[in-house]
């Protein structure tokens, strides 16, 4: 249980960590809050050759709210977010969903950008990047790009960034007035991944949801139209056919599927509550 | 070369890279109140603070707190006197075999800082991220209420 040797650098500014990560290329490695890297190294399940340490990049430790949207830097921490009077006003999703990340010591030290680099299809704030249609901004030693939530997620702990590529920033577009949000999940003991869980934007008749848990990047589904057609009882029956789980140790496929069509009325309800 | 400032004492440690910082507190510093269980982030064994916060010290390399303040088990007492949380682990049994207790000393100690008058359900949820597999919680959870008290 220890991590195999690595070289290691801590750069003090984003322009020196891109440039020793564009001569690393491949062997390079970002290290963040490292509270989901780490332990991939230490069960030797990953063994980057270098890891680039942008923990003092203190330019990229922020957390900026305006009308349009949550902006959040690739060093703010998940419990900085969390507490951000101003981001909770703009985007209540945000901290809901960050309170059932982990455990408040987890969230001391791990970032929300990271989380969302590391794409794990368990993870809260995947799915509520792509739920609100963000993006993440890109940035390499060559220039800069703006991925969209969509196709920032390529598959199981598998993000759309390059060799050489640091993701800076992440923005969470802001409510529109009258829409509503909840998140709910199911987890074997308080602060596990969830079993299943969902995450609701309600707006009137118009509703869109997304899963964690469920596939191997978020799953979001409209529910709009089975809403209005056959209510909570019509959503409930769309989820449970369009969601296709995988089992594993802690949940069968069928269970999954029970609970994704539970979760999304419970969720839709306490939207509308 | 890593400096560590641990509970006020600073340190200079040479480490690998890859040397994790509950490690390096045991190891390198012989600071070994901090104790280590799961080793990936679970169980809440190693928590020290850093900067005030707590986090999982087997989720840091030593290297990346370099220059930052750490707070071990070792360091929550004054001189002899217990600190008010570990005096009401005394106090209410809060601890059996004492694996687990640092961990909660420290996770506890921080979390009265933030909220220095819990309810009962809050004093769940400032433990919940720490295992403790003798006593069933329900001591630990008196211990947090008796130690909002001590302190206030």
């Amino acid at each position: 249980m220890k991590p195999p040797p690595f070289d290691y650098s801590r750069p003090t500014s984003l322009d020196e960590a891109l440039g020793l990560l564009a001569e690393l290329g491949a062997d390079g490695k970002v290290l963040a809050g490292g509270q989901s890297l780490v332990p991939l190294l230490s069960m030797r399940l990953a063994a980057p050759h270098h890891l680039v340490d942008i923990n003092r990049l203190d330019e990229l430790a922020y957390v900026r709210s305006s009308p349009d949207g949550v902006r959040v830097g690739a060093v703010a921490r998940h419990a900085d977010v969390e507490s951000d009077v101003a981001a909770a006003r703009v985007q209540p999703l945000l901290g809901r969903a960050l309170r059932l990340v982990a455990h408040p010591t987890i969230r001391n030290r791990g970032t929300t950008v990271g989380s969302l680099v590391h794409a794990d299809p368990a993870a809260e704030m995947p799915a509520v990047l792509v739920l609100l249609g963000g993006s993440v901004r890109v940035v390499s030693a060559g220039g800069s790009r703006e991925v969209a939530a969509a196709d920032f997620f390529i598959g199981p702990l598998e993000s759309a960034l390059e060799p050489g590529e640091v993701a800076v920033e992440a923005f969470f577009p802001a409510l529109p007035d009258g829409a509503s949000v909840s998140v709910v999940e199911v987890s074997r003991r308080h602060g596990d991944y969830a079993v299943c869980g969902v995450c609701a934007v309600r707006d009137g008749e118009r509703a869109r949801v997304a899963f964690l848990s469920m596939a191997p990047t978020p799953f979001v589904l409209d529910v709009s139209d089975a809403l209005r057609e056959g209510g909570l009882d019509g959503v409930r029956d769309l989820v449970v056919t369009s969601v296709d789980p995988e089992p594993d140790i802690h949940a069968s496929a069928d269970y999954r599927r029970h609970l994704a069509g539970v979760l999304t009325v419970r969720a839709l309800r306490e939207a509308a509550a | 070369m890593t400096r560590l400032t641990v509970n006020g004492v600073p340190h200079t440690v040479d480490v690998a890279p890859r040397r994790l910082l509950s490690d390096c507190l045991r190891h390198d510093l012989g600071l070994t109140g901090t104790h280590v269980g799961c080793e990936h982030g679970v169980c809440g064994a190693c928590t020290v603070l850093l900067d005030g916060r707590p986090v999982r010290s087997c989720l840091l390399l030593a290297v990346s707190v370099d220059g930052q303040e750490i707070t071990t088990v070792e360091g929550l007492a004054d001189s002899d006197e217990l600190s008010p949380v570990q005096q009401a682990f005394e106090d209410c049994h809060g601890l059996q075999c004492g694996f687990c207790t640092p961990g909660f000393l420290t996770t506890i100690t921080a979390g009265l800082r933030e909220n220095p008058d819990p309810s009962e359900d809050e004093a769940r949820e400032m433990i919940a991220g720490n295992l403790c597999r003798c006593t069933g919680y329900q001591n630990i959870v008196a211990a947090v209420l008796r130690a909002a008290e001590l302190s206030s």
